[in-house]
């Protein structure tokens, strides 16, 4: 048990490893660098000379990747090409409001997918399933952005309940964000709450048709004691890892959902960097991004091993 | 030659077989129904459009609909209903070849890491996962700003990252069959490597590999026209919808047709091929709603 999470930790540790790798190579390969593709036509003589030694790109690949990495490792990312700015001052705030964007869409999304999860699979191919199965259906395949947009021109611009854009500061307290952030939420949770309650559906439907309830309802155990008792807990588990995995790609939806909103956070800081081809910035945002999606990968992971236990003994487990 | 005849006309049937059991429930009927709407008006659309897509006319601004222009006109004074009807060719050509490069290279590294297994499985593994782990529209963006956003970048872009995950799934499909007892007895047969992969180990794993391909389809289509949206797909004035969203959005509070149109075609056609791709799961016995979009 101890080593299968010790393992799995390095196993995080070494794809994000390999991530900062494909970051780092990725920019190098491509064709031009930081310098050349920020100056575009100044890119000769003094100018360029003077760029590369402001960024340091005269030193080789490989050391600048090795303090490039070490910086990263102490939350420094060295400086961005455009306002010359140091890049963690930059994204600090945008992290922030970002974190807060997700986390409320999480914390909304998930209890109502448990909730509409367990509904359609216990009156699985009655009416309330097939009404909430056809919503699901909606809400997951039309994109952020087109949910976002009808939000937008229902809710703000034909019955003018709330803002349609949000228009705080980048430093906005939470307090100040929260009243903007409603519309973002909905859009955003939209797409994720339909997935998660897709997988319990499934999930819950395959529990209550194994051996071990059918032997409890046999038994005479009362309905609702079987469902949360026998069915819930074994249902909800292997639930978990895919609703990480349902919120790693949140994080992309995010980004859209950001934009149309014109919300402060790191997804506009994405659209500005690459169309400002602020190499230095983009690398610094995909090693944050990959590191979110790791991590919550592997707390499911772990959570799943703790919650289950016949892992617990199992040693190894591919 | 009598007997690859034979072999052909049995593809067929199974073909016909999948498609009569997917037109046999309702979603999937409407799905497929949908789809083939959409496949015939990308190919038939040019040969009857009203107007020219790309006839700018300032006296024409933001016309509401009429009899004359059906879905009104846009901030250039271009008619909607020909942009709408010209805006799904684009994507549904680039995403389809794009997810059938996804499969090929995803299919084909799946299988030969689930079958080689060892050193070089956990190597390719690592990178899959690292790949896996950069939010798709970082990636996509980078490459598109970089390298230009031609048909030529995005398919093999696409192709390439919405591949990764289809490696996944061909190796799991293949750890399964391989301790099988047949492929044990085409070793001992003295089989080549070649032909167990051919004749034993694709028939096997070619279901699983299929339907990820079409759920890759939705997603690259969805992840398409995010791009497009965001500016980073199509050029300007070749009509497509994630382009049109983006570009009527900011005048949409008095001229909401110019919006509504485009995000009609396509939320149908992410529907349909979502219905078309569930049924098509389905028809093949693959539980979809177990799988995150990734």
């Amino acid at each position: 048990m101890f080593f299968l999470v010790i393992k799995r930790i390095l196993l995080g540790l070494i794809t994000l490893f390999i991530v900062s790798l494909i970051t780092f190579a990725g920019v190098e390969v491509l064709p031009g660098d930081a310098c050349t593709t920020y100056l575009e036509r100044q890119a000769f003589g003094q100018a360029l000379e003077a760029c590369y030694d402001r960024l340091g790109l005269n030193v080789p690949a490989y050391e600048r990747y090795i303090s490039w990495a070490w910086g990263v490792l102490q939350w420094d990312f060295g400086y961005s090409l455009s306002g010359e700015m140091k890049i963690n001052e930059v994204l600090g705030p945008k992290v922030k409001n970002s974190l807060v964007l997700a986390s409320a869409s999480i914390l909304i999304g998930i209890p109502i997918a448990l909730l509409l999860g367990i509904i359609t699979a216990l009156w699985r191919d009655r009416l309330p399933d097939i009404i909430i199965s056809t919503v699901t259906i909606f809400s997951m395949t039309i994109p952020e952005f087109i949910s976002a947009t009808l939000l937008i021109l229902i809710v703000a611009i034909w019955l003018e309940w709330l803002p349609g854009i949000v228009i705080v500061p980048t430093e906005a307290s939470i307090s100040e964000l929260l009243p903007n952030i409603i519309l973002p939420v909905i859009a955003i949770s939209m797409i994720m709450t339909a997935h998660m309650a897709r997988m319990v559906r499934s999930s819950v439907i395959q529990v209550m048709a194994s051996d071990y309830v059918q032997m409890a309802i046999l038994k005479g155990v009362p309905y609702w004691k079987m469902v949360f008792r026998h069915v819930l807990p074994n249902a909800l588990l292997p639930a978990i890892n895919v609703v990480a995995l349902t919120i790693a790609w949140l994080l992309g939806g995010v980004v859209v959902t950001e934009v149309v909103f014109n919300y402060p956070g790191l997804g506009r800081l994405v659209i500005e960097s690459i169309s400002n081809r602020d190499l230095p910035v983009v690398q610094a945002l995909a090693i944050i991004l990959a590191s979110i999606y790791v991590g919550i990968n592997l707390i499911a992971d772990l959570a799943t091993l703790m919650l289950n236990p016949r892992l617990k003994s199992l040693q190894i487990k591919k | 030659m009598s007997n690859k005849k034979e072999k052909q006309k049995n593809i067929f049937e199974k073909i016909y077989e999948v498609i009569k059991t997917m037109a046999s429930k309702p979603s999937g009927l409407i799905g497929l129904i949908i789809l083939t709407f959409h496949v015939i008006l990308a190919i038939t659309s040019p040969l009857y459009v009203p107007y020219d897509y790309k006839a700018i006319d300032p006296s024409l601004m933001l016309t509401p609909p009429s009899s004359e222009f059906w879905f009104g006109t846009d901030s250039l004074g271009r008619d909607v209903f020909t942009r709408t009807i010209l805006g799904g060719r684009t994507a549904l050509t680039v995403t389809f070849f794009g997810s059938l490069i996804a499969l090929l290279w995803g299919g084909s590294l799946g299988i030969f890491c689930g079958l080689v297994g060892g050193k070089i499985d956990d190597v390719v593994m690592r990178i899959i996962d690292a790949f896996l782990s950069i939010p798709w529209i970082l990636a996509m963006l980078l490459i598109v700003s970089l390298l230009g956003t031609t048909t030529l970048v995005l398919i093999p872009a696409l192709g390439f990252f919405y591949g990764k995950g289809i490696v996944r799934v061909a190796r799991a499909a293949t750890h399964d069959v391989i301790a099988k007892d047949f492929i044990v007895s085409a070793r001992a047969r003295g089989h080549s490597n070649m032909s167990i992969i051919w004749n034993e180990i694709l028939p096997n794993v070619r279901d699983a590999i299929m339907v990820e391909g079409a759920m890759r389809w939705s997603w690259m289509l969805l992840g398409f026209s995010s791009l497009s949206f965001l500016g980073f797909g199509v050029s300007p004035p070749t009509p497509d919808w994630g382009l049109m969203i983006s570009n009527a959005r900011g005048l949409m509070s008095f001229a909401y047709w110019a919006v509504l149109a485009p995000i009609f075609g396509l939320s149908s056609l992410i529907i349909g091929i979502n219905l078309t791709a569930d049924a098509f799961a389905k028809a093949l016995g693959i539980d979809r709603s177990t799988k995150a979009p990734v």
